[in-house]
């Protein structure tokens, strides 16, 4: 069927040919069909990548999203099987009553775990726990020649770690069995403490390494001696408490998307001075999970306060060496283009080996912002952004991209010769396309 | 809400059309509460699928019935008879959830092709509610979910066979709730707008009219709970269909829906 699909971005809206498997059965022929209709395909959960990666413009998609069951789940080991359409808020309303929570959690529920596989997501806890592919035990990769691949750590491992990270292009992930980790409640202990210098930030981020949950939040307009002043913050599972999968109270929506964004300079400045000076920016206490890990699902469709022409997420990782200069000069320039957004987050990640070849964290740090898309005025500083990321070693995260030149991502991922072995020949995204990735012959007009 | 009732047991609780997307939906509410299933349909490897994911989900006891509803081979009786066993002889919900939207041009056309709809949807229908409503009556409680739809309250061109089919379900299934008045057993018309399940594919979805399954079935769990007699789901169709119920033939008969 056609379709137009956008991303989480919405800077455009993309024509495809979609199907919808409601049963796991059903998949392995749908792709079958999708690739005898349109030539390509490529697995599309929950959208919630932010720039082109889930896109197959005038390709086929295959929406995995109804494909949700779990097929095993055993409360006393901890370990889940299930389709991987399964958001992560629906694997929790099976988990958390019975004392387990993913190892690893982005800062959306609204995830499937085919698409956490994929772009091997990671969390708060990336320097004690790694990336959500280091828990997956197992998976099953449907192949465009139908045959059904079991993989896992020691189980094809080649396969497995291009598939963790990998994008969607190595096949379609049926289903992913996890290693969950034990919960006493559902409730988080934290402790949110203001710094007013960037600098400050490395300190507390070494000092709080013995705390699962590590992240901070920047007031990306400040400058000069308060140059990425911000909130950090810590929390762990409390020991004692309710085991309750979703916090009561309303959830709210943007209703509508607006004619312009309202996020711009003004309204921006006035949110992050109060945000910086509110009660909460200096607190230690209790909150239930899902406040403290997904405080932006509370409002449905956020990503519409951009209005219709969209945003742009920019997430990068600097090495350990340059980090400290690089995330100056980068917070340096944005604050200086006085745009961004209300959300900043920067984050050490740890020095594990990666779970994926094309797993985007590595040592060092991150730093994430949206800014709302004006066009060539916000491609241009995005382009003075990559040469800071460029010339510190650094490299972006695939799933939040729209715009990245061909020449960063090269240099960012040394791992795409061994990678490129095991796409399968009919997945395909624009992603891949604009990255260069494809054949001439199978490249769209 | 408590979902324990005589003594502690579980809630008992039969679905016939299991596969369907909001039958599932509502299955997935009552196993989270600890009910024991059967499951009734006709794909045994959806069936399983399912099954699988209710154990997970906390259900106590799943069991599958597969059966072609629209004429089950055992007959009426002695298919329902069978799940009910599997339950303890006691069922204290059961839902009908299954059937088919069907191609009205080919019921225009062929009068087997009409009356094999007419059949699956209504009459094999009304063969499970007189079955599991004497059931409960012999339990003196229980509760009947029959899902209609709001194509059911007026007859339309583009799918009048259906809409007959549905709207003679939930007379039918009134007339129930009539017969069962001031009893502990509760007859409930389930009457939906548009769902986006595969059994829609076929039409253009999008816009505010549209509903998911999910919301769908919370809708019916609740006024299942609160012992309603008919739900329109989402509520702004009892709006709609008042005003399409009472629309003169003149007017309504120059318009294409």
């Amino acid at each position: 069927m056609r379709q137009t699909v956008t991303s989480w971005g919405n800077l455009a809206m993309v024509e495809h040919d979609v199907e919808t498997p409601r049963f796991r059965e059903e998949a392995g022929s749908l792709l079958t069909t999708l690739v005898a209709r349109t030539g390509t395909v490529l697995p599309h959960g929950l959208g919630r990548s932010y720039g082109d990666s889930a896109f197959n413009g005038g390709g086929g998609l295959l929406v995995t999203r109804h494909m949700d069951r779990c097929h095993a789940f055993d409360a006393n080991t901890g370990v889940l099987r299930a389709d991987a359409g399964l958001s992560l808020a629906d694997l929790h309303t099976i988990t958390v009553p019975r004392g387990w929570f993913v190892a690893v959690t982005p800062g959306t529920k609204f995830v499937t775990l085919g698409g956490a596989v994929a772009n091997d997501v990671h969390g708060k806890n990336h320097h004690a726990a790694g990336t959500f592919g280091h828990h997956v035990r197992a998976l099953g990769l449907r192949r465009s020649d139908g045959s059904l691949r079991t993989c896992g750590p020691d189980n094809d491992p080649d396969l497995f770690r291009a598939t963790i990270g990998g994008l969607g292009l190595t096949g379609l992930i049926e289903w992913v069995e996890i290693q969950l980790q034990p919960i006493t409640s559902s409730d988080m202990e934290v402790e949110n403490m203001r710094f007013d210098h960037v600098d400050r930030f490395f300190d507390l981020a070494a000092e709080s390494l013995d705390w699962p949950y590590n992240v901070a939040w920047v007031d990306c307009l400040s400058q000069g001696a308060a140059l990425g002043r911000g909130i950090f913050s810590r929390g762990r599972h409390a020991v004692s408490g309710p085991l309750t999968a979703h916090p009561g109270g309303r959830t709210l929506a943007v209703p509508l998307t607006p004619p312009i964004s309202l996020i711009n300079r003004p309204t921006l400045r006035a949110f992050n001075t109060a945000y910086y000076n509110r009660p909460g920016a200096s607190f230690a206490g209790r909150c239930h999970f899902d406040g403290f890990f997904y405080p932006l699902d509370g409002v449905l469709h956020w990503n519409r306060v951009y209005g219709p022409r969209g945003f742009y997420q920019y997430q990068c990782v600097i090495p350990p060496g340059t980090a400290r200069d690089a995330v100056r000069e980068l917070l340096a320039r944005i604050a200086a283009a006085g745009t961004g957004s209300c959300l900043v987050v920067l984050k050490n990640f740890g020095d594990g080996a990666p779970a994926g070849l094309l797993s985007f964290p590595m040592a060092g740090t991150t730093l994430a912002l949206d800014f709302p898309n004006h066009g060539s005025r916000t491609l241009g500083l995005l382009a003075d952004l990559d040469s800071v990321v460029a010339t510190a070693g650094g490299r972006l995260y695939p799933a939040k991209d729209a715009r990245m030149p061909a020449s960063l991502f090269t240099a960012g991922y040394p791992a795409l010769a061994d990678f490129r072995h095991h796409i399968d020949p009919a997945f395909m995204s624009d992603f891949w396309r604009r990255m260069g990735q494809v054949p001439e012959r199978s490249a769209r007009a | 809400m408590s979902e324990i009732s005589h003594g502690g047991q579980p809630q008992t609780v039969v679905v016939l059309g299991a596969t369907s997307a909001v039958a599932e939906r509502y299955a997935r509410l009552q196993a989270a509460q600890g009910a024991r299933l059967v499951l009734a349909g006709r794909d045994p490897r959806r069936l399983d699928a399912i099954a699988a994911d209710l154990r997970a989900r906390g259900a106590a006891y799943v069991h599958l019935a597969v059966h072609d509803l629209a004429s089950p081979s055992a007959g009426f009786d002695a298919a329902w008879a069978e799940m009910a066993s599997k339950l303890g002889g006691r069922v204290d919900t059961a839902l009908l959830a299954y059937g088919i939207l069907g191609d009205q041009k080919a019921a225009e056309g062929d009068i087997a092709e009409m009356t094999r709809q007419l059949n699956t949807n209504m009459i094999s229908a009304c063969a499970w509610l007189t079955v599991a409503a004497n059931q409960m009556e012999r339990q003196g409680q229980g509760t009947l979910i029959a899902i209609a739809s709001v194509a059911g309250d007026r007859g339309r061109k583009s799918n009048y066979v259906y809409g007959a089919a549905k709207g003679g379900l939930a007379l039918f299934a009134q007339g129930m709730a009539h017969r069962f008045a001031g009893t502990n057993v509760k007859v409930l018309t389930v009457k939906p707008g548009f769902i986006d399940t595969p059994m829609t594919d076929g039409l253009a979805k999008g816009g505010p009219l549209w509903a998911t399954p999910e919301k769908v079935a919370a809708d019916i769990d609740r006024a299942a709970r609160r012992g309603a007699t008919t739900l329109y789901t989402p509520w702004f169709w009892m709006g709609i269909m008042m005003i399409i119920r009472n629309l003169p033939s003149f007017v309504f008969n120059r318009m294409k829906i």
